[in-house]
């Protein structure tokens, strides 16, 4: 296996209705129309030399090292910036044009290091490729004039370095930063020989470049390189695999040395990313190799005991036997699992497999219960499937976007990215958020409305909304009444047509004046193609399912489904939350939606896995949680995932877990569940085994194996072992044949095998004999449900509420730098960016409380009280403040409730009634934790053969 | 709405919670609305302790969460 390397077609790619036959070196071509003379060539396997061009940018024509000759035209144009036209007859080979290419190269390499041979990117530079093709052999300039060779490095970057002396300002770096990322950190600062590269004035880390890797991959030398590569040398093979973070499910190549990683390069040809990559997929993998990592299985008989390395086999069978043990003293409930997001959909859909054949219940629930949850119901109602209704190039097509709790440029940045160019191509934006999040005010993109609402107020907003559109006579009836239940529509429209729902009406609830609330309506249903977009802000809710209805109604209501540009759109927090909810971990469905109690659908199990499925749903969550500590609920697999941190009311969470007598956690650190487990299971990282994730956009894609499992074995080969031991056989060979069997009980997932996803590189669910190649965008020609079902959306304000002890609302996120619990990048450099979790409060709020900016205070809920650090901040709006959960000892979920969505149970983490004040001292429950962390994560004389 | 304070203070809360949400539906959809939420989400220990729970203290529970207490018996009953 060698290195992959794409093919640079110079200029992008070009999608068009009609093409064009042109002659490149007496050689006939036929391209799309509006593609450059470069990539044509290219095309036809001649590739012309190029410095500044590459197909990631638009065409520059700086560099001029491009030239051909055209018949008929003066001169001699630059192949990137020229577009083809038919019978145009292009020469690339001339010895005029090896002259002209000559002489570019000498002035290009008589101001560059010639440290070939010690470089970095030595056999990877693309001015040292060219000099090659351009058959340079001499600099009759000589290296003795002025040269900026003695320019400075910038190593500020915990991630890459940047070489001004290796530059050639070929702007490919800024473009990149501009065109691909939408950022502009960069600029091309001075005139004329001065001029250079610069992050705005400033170093790297100080500037407001986003590390998203763009400019490094952009760049043809090694100005701007990755400091592993600086480090390691160059890699020698590669393998292409998945982003193991974000919903949007980046393809990356993993370029490699042996079973090291060397690089993560962002995968063209990936449909999700298409050649692009944030900081957390490109640089943020090196937690899987962290010391931190624990590579041998534990036991011990109570949390407070040491752990005690034991083999896989005695952990596994001392696990089978408590559970067995549980069962049998406590009934056949007693016990449950929790599958992760974060796993695969074959280790996913194992255990829960495990839990239903092999505890004979259906106490299985996985973490989307507590993000994602309410738009599998709500979606589920009335589109008919639990799924997000486009791809991602949808956005390419829309013309008005109505962004609604969620802050794409943190927690989703490469569709952010993505947006943003629509956005600076002219699309509108309406943002519905409680915080003035980045994508209200950035560089070239500034949101037509931005609806600050109070938290807690979603669906009284989008009932507003709707309420504008029906009463002003803009309903798409022609679509309603071809694709939706009328019935369901008369009712909805009477019901939302009340002047209770007035955006007038709704004015003292929501906070947003009603003129804004009408103009975005009326901007939203003008537009040709309006697509929703939306978060946790809109899920984590008391009415979390009723808003996603919301959403579905607004949708159906403005004919916004079915095509491209438009739809319903979750942006998933984790990786695999669509996969792990695709698999079946919901306690009350089997995979593919299909509800438990359905005989039809449990034959086709019961027949398979040779067992009796319970019809009946199983716990929750949280009513696991509640069990355990009513003392009916013993024992508890959780795989992947940290539930003590990121499910909220901790002092809750601790308290069930530690009435637990069995608690299995498999994971690749001594997490903060693992301190109240009793067996370890050492987890394995996506680099070090096979599956699928399935991201936003129902993609499912390949996790491909690049380096051995630390500990021996993959997460599912575990699994299999543990149904093992509890008498419950499962034989596969390779992961491969969990997906046949996915797909065999599977309707959407009929068509789907590892063979056929290598074929088509991904594919979407659905994908059966209907769909062969997969479905991008749903409900095209009819709803999965048949018609369309408009639901009524009442508001009912959240129980919680403010008052004189707790004035304020606090509401949780996340931030770019840090993923959920933080598990992953608070191992790697990315806690240089964001090193503890920060309260945001606005300045009035502050100065009330005699708060400045870095105060420790004190944040106190009825549920607890923890201390942060104060960042006052303009972003908030006054009353409300914000924390993120990345950090175990800011204990943000101490502070947060046990009020959930009214149909899943997914916690309102958005709206907590809470008070400020200042501190000098951590919170009582902080320093618990601290304590904790240490005496109930000792290891028993451990063998120190750990990750490096 | 005054809650319990037992083991079963989150089964009403929820239960009220599904209520609220269901009251602007039609009459003849209201409360068959909340039992079937319940019985396709709650396994038979919360349902039974639900109804045990809500026959002792109907005050607790939202008009409609009575009405889908008895369907709920009475499809437990057939």
């Amino acid at each position: 296996m060698g290195l992959i390397k794409e093919l640079d077609y110079g200029t992008p790619i070009r999608v068009a209705a009609s093409s064009v036959t042109l002659t490149i070196d007496g050689i006939n071509v036929t391209v799309p129309e509006g593609t450059s003379v470069m990539a044509a060539a290219m095309q036809a396997g001649t590739k012309i030399p190029k410095l500044c061009a590459t197909d990631m940018l638009e065409s520059f024509g700086s560099c001029r090292l491009c030239l051909v000759e055209i018949e008929g035209r003066k001169g001699t144009p630059a192949s990137c910036t020229t577009l083809v036209e038919p019978g145009m007859k292009v020469v690339t080979q001339s010895s005029r044009l090896a002259s002209l290419r000559k002489g570019v190269m000498e002035l290009y390499i008589s101001d560059h290091p010639l440290d070939c041979l010690t470089c970095a990117a030595n056999g990877d530079c693309e001015l040292q490729t060219q000099a090659g093709a351009v058959g340079l052999r001499e600099v009759r300039y000589g290296y003795e004039g002025a040269n900026h060779l003695d320019a400075v490095k910038d190593n500020s970057n915990p991630y890459f370095s940047f070489d001004p002396a290796k530059c050639i300002v070929c702007s490919r770096c800024v473009r990149a930063c501009a065109e691909v990322q939408g950022t502009f950190a960069l600029t091309i600062a001075g005139r004329g020989f001065g001029s250079h590269v610069s992050p705005g004035g400033v170093d790297f880390m100080s500037s407001e470049c986003v590390s998203c890797g763009a400019c490094v991959q952009a760049c043809p030398t090694a100005t701007l390189i990755e400091k592993s590569v600086l480090d390691l040398g160059q890699p020698e093979h590669s393998e292409v695999t998945t982003c193991a973070y974000c919903g949007v499910g980046c393809s990356f190549k993993a370029e490699m040395q042996g079973s090291r990683v060397v690089r993560m390069v962002p995968w063209k040809d990936g449909k999700a990313n298409e050649g692009h990559s944030c900081i957390k997929g490109r640089f943020a993998w090196g937690y899987a190799t962290h010391k931190e990592r624990i590579t041998k299985p534990m036991v011990r008989a109570r949390i407070t005991d040491p752990w005690r390395e034991v083999s896989w086999d005695e952990a596994i069978n001392h696990a089978a036997s408590e559970f067995k043990r549980l069962q049998a003293t406590y009934g056949r409930d007693a016990v449950g699992g929790i599958t992760s997001s974060r796993c695969t959909n074959e280790e996913t859909f194992l255990v829960q497999k495990l839990v239903r054949a092999g505890f004979g219940n259906n106490n299985v629930d996985t973490c989307a219960r507590v993000c994602h949850s309410p738009t599998g119901y709500g979606l589920a109602q009335t589109f008919g499937t639990s799924a997000g209704t486009q791809d991602f190039k949808s956005v390419d097509q829309t013309d008005v976007i109505l962004l609604i709790g969620a802050n794409p440029t943190d927690a989703h940045p490469v569709f952010a990215s993505r947006m943003k160019r629509r956005l600076r191509q002219g699309a509108k934006l309406i943002v519905a958020d409680p915080r003035r999040i980045d994508l209200v005010k950035t560089a070239h993109v500034k949101a037509d409305y931005h609806l600050p609402l109070l938290p807690g107020t979603n669906v009284a907003l989008i009932n507003a909304i709707a309420h504008v559109i029906v009463t002003e006579g803009l309903v798409d009836e022609a679509f309603v009444r071809e694709r939706c239940d009328l019935g369901h529509f008369e009712t909805w429209a009477r019901f939302i047509a009340q002047d209770k729902h007035a955006p007038e009406a709704t004015a003292h609830l929501t906070g947003v004046p009603a003129r804004d609330v009408r103009a975005a309506a009326r901007l939203f249903a003008g537009a040709k193609n309006g697509s929703i977009y939306y978060g946790l802000g809109v899920t984590e809710h008391s009415q979390g399912s009723t808003m996603v209805m919301g959403m579905a109604n607004l949708a159906m209501a403005t004919g916004n489904i079915g095509r491209d540009g438009v739809g319903v759109n979750p942006l998933r927090g984790q990786n695999n939350v669509q996969g792990s909810c695709d698999m079946g971990s919901f306690p009350h469905e089997l995979s593919g939606y299909r509800h438990i109690s359905d005989e039809a659908t449990r034959d086709m199990f019961n027949h398979l896995w040779g067992v009796e499925l319970s019809p009946d749903p199983g716990l929750r969550i949280p009513n696991m949680f509640d069990e355990a500590i009513y003392g009916d609920f013993k024992g508890l697999y959780v795989q992947g995932e940290d539930i003590a941190q990121s499910d909220p009311d901790t002092h809750h969470v601790e308290a069930a877990l530690k009435a637990m007598e069995c608690v299995v956690v498999q994971d690749l650190f001594l997490c903060e569940t693992a301190k109240f487990a009793h067996v370890f299971l050492p987890g394995s990282s996506f680099l070090e085994k096979d599956g699928t994730f399935t991201n936003a956009e129902r993609r499912i894609s390949r996790v491909r194996q690049v380096m051995p499992p630390l500990a021996g074995l993959a997460d599912w080969q575990v699994t299999v072992k543990l149904a093992k031991a509890l008498g419950y056989e499962m034989n596969y060979a390779h992961p491969s044949e969990i997906m046949d069997e996915i797909a065999a009980l599977t309707p959407t997932f009929t068509g789907v095998s590892f063979k056929r996803i290598d074929e088509l590189g991904s594919i979407q669910w659905p994908c059966n004999d209907k769909a062969p190649t997969g479905t991008p965008i749903m409900h095209v020609d009819h709803f999965v449900r048949g018609l369309g079902k408009f639901m009524i959306t009442e508001f009912v304000a959240t129980d919680e509420r403010t008052g004189p002890r707790f004035p304020l609302i606090l509401t949780t996120g996340r931030i770019l730098s840090q993923y959920n619990v933080g598990a992953q990048t608070r191992r790697t450099d990315n806690n240089q960016w964001h090193p503890e979790d920060m309260l945001e409060i606005h300045p009035f709020d502050a100065e009330s409380r005699g708060i400045v900016d870095g105060d420790l205070v004190a944040l106190a809920s009825r549920s607890g009280e923890v201390a942060l650090r104060a960042l006052i901040s303009e972003r908030m709006q006054p009353g409300v403040v914000y924390t993120t959960f990345h950090h175990p000892n800011s204990g943000a979920n101490v502070v947060t409730t046990d009020y959930s969505d009214w149909a899943t149970n997914c916690p309102e983490y958005k709206v907590t009634a809470v008070e400020v004040r200042r501190s000098n001292h951590r919170s009582e429950w902080q320093e618990q934790d601290a304590a904790d962390s240490v005496s109930l994560r000792r290891i028993l004389n451990p063998v120190m053969d750990a990750a490096e | 709405m005054n809650e319990s304070k037992g083991p079963e203070a989150n089964l009403v809360r929820m239960a009220n919670q599904m209520a609220d949400y269901f009251k602007a539906f039609p009459e003849s959809e209201a409360a068959p609305g909340v039992a079937d939420h319940i019985r396709k989400f709650w396994t038979p220990k919360m349902r039974a302790e639900f109804i045990k729970f809500g026959e002792a203290h109907p005050a607790h529970l939202h008009a409609l969460a009575r009405e889908a207490l008895v369907l709920l018996k009475q499809a437990a009953t057939k």
